[in-house]
């Protein structure tokens, strides 16, 4: 595999959450704005790149019977990281992502890279396959939070577009059903659906 | 490539316990370099409070008083001009919001009269409850200068005066209910400061 198709393979074809349908629990959660979607994207890059980096290093040092805790305890050192540095210099986004952030831990997509690609591979083409899978899973957040963003609130990362009639008191007429859970599924469903209709026409050429 | 470690008991032993101790080594790191700009940003943002809920100052006393029938201690924050208390700002909490904890900043005149109440932390939903924040809605402008001795903080709903948010009664029924707590631990604050 090149390295090129090894780093654009996140975006399309191997998407973690359009196609592999990992870490839904944060997608779903913090999609609500294009904003949040964004920022909690590029903190589980961050921990994404970090942790492939490091596993891909250590991964011959590492007995096989005890890989995963080993993992686990990498991941949580560097998402614990992120959390303290975005509290310290990004209070407003740590506010809003709250209890997303230390689930990051958690998320599917990481340990996945970690087992499926960084225990197995260079430290050069992990630290690809991170930055990849990493942008990959920010564009699907953003795209869903994008969307939701534009039908539940009628506005793009905070900006108003003023397409909504308002009511008496002036405020928007909106799809509200978007901010909240099941427009969440709505959104992804339909977000699905178009990628892997992209991902078919992709493969018959 | 080289050779994996196997795993016997002392590979392992030693692997997870290098591990650990490295990553804990780590985080002390970052927690050192960290804790004083979160520590600035916290007072950032309770200083931002401060100004928003209280009359111009020069002095705060800050005071975590505890009473009875909490569940937690109210901060307390006396702000002071020339030596006179200028007004009140009571850091409050409900359990009763949507998603559970919501904590407010309600500054009060030395005459119990709410100079404004503005949020500080809440987990209520985007769109509907979240219209508490003063940047998203001018919802709660509505307890400015209104003195809870004679202005019911209750929803219309349940006969008090408070205009609940649409589709939101029960954030704006805890937000009511964190006003109503800041007010009677005022009023008792200042009945135990008068004996």
């Amino acid at each position: 595999m090149s390295n090129l198709t090894n780093f654009t393979k996140g975006f399309i074809k191997e998407n973690p959450v359009f196609i592999m349908l990992l870490g839904l629990c944060p997608t779903l959660g913090v999609s609500t704005s294009a904003f949040n979607g964004l920022g909690m994207g590029l903190a589980t890059a961050f921990v994404l790149i970090m942790s492939n980096l490091v596993i891909s290093l250590i991964k011959n040092l590492i007995p096989a019977k005890v890989r995963i805790p080993s993992f686990i305890v990498v991941i949580a050192s560097f998402v614990t990281i992120v959390q303290l540095v975005l509290e310290g210099f990004v209070p407003a986004l740590y506010e809003s992502l709250g209890l997303f952030i230390p689930l990051i831990v958690v998320n599917c997509v990481v340990l996945g890279r970690a087992e499926a690609f960084a225990s197995k591979n260079t430290v050069f083409s992990s630290i690809i396959d991170g930055t990849g899978m990493g942008l990959g899973f920010t564009f699907a957040l953003t795209l869903l939070g994008s969307v939701r963003e534009i039908l539940g609130s009628g506005n793009i990362f905070g900006m108003n577009l003023g397409f909504y009639p308002l009511d008496a008191d002036g405020n928007p007429v909106v799809m509200l059903v978007f901010v909240l859970a099941p427009g969440a599924f709505i959104a992804l469903a339909y977000l699905v659906a178009l990628n892997a209709m992209l991902k078919q026409r992709m493969s018959k050429k | 490539m080289a050779k994996k470690t196997e795993s016997t008991f002392i590979n392992m032993l030693l692997t997870l316990f290098i591990i650990t101790a490295v990553a804990a080594f780590a985080l002390a790191g970052v927690y050192e370099l960290t804790k004083e700009p979160i520590e600035k940003a916290k007072l950032a943002k309770k200083i931002a409070a401060l100004n928003q809920v209280l009359p111009a100052f020069d002095t705060v006393i800050s005071q975590n008083i505890e009473f009875p029938d909490m569940a937690m201690p109210l901060g307390f924050n006396f702000a002071l001009k020339d030596g006179d208390t200028v007004g009140i700002a009571v850091e409050t909490f409900t359990m009763n919001g949507f998603s559970g904890l919501m904590r407010a900043m309600v500054g009060f005149a030395p005459d119990g009269t709410i100079i404004d109440v503005v949020h500080l932390e809440h987990k209520e939903t985007p769109g509907l409850g979240d219209k508490v924040e003063k940047k998203k809605s001018t919802w709660s402008d509505q307890f400015k200068g209104k003195n809870p001795g004679t202005f019911k903080l209750k929803v219309v709903k349940d006969g008090g005066d408070v205009d609940a948010i649409t589709a939101a009664t029960i954030t704006s029924r805890a937000y009511s209910d964190a006003i109503d707590r800041a007010f009677i631990a005022f009023k008792a604050q200042k009945g135990d400061s008068h004996e």
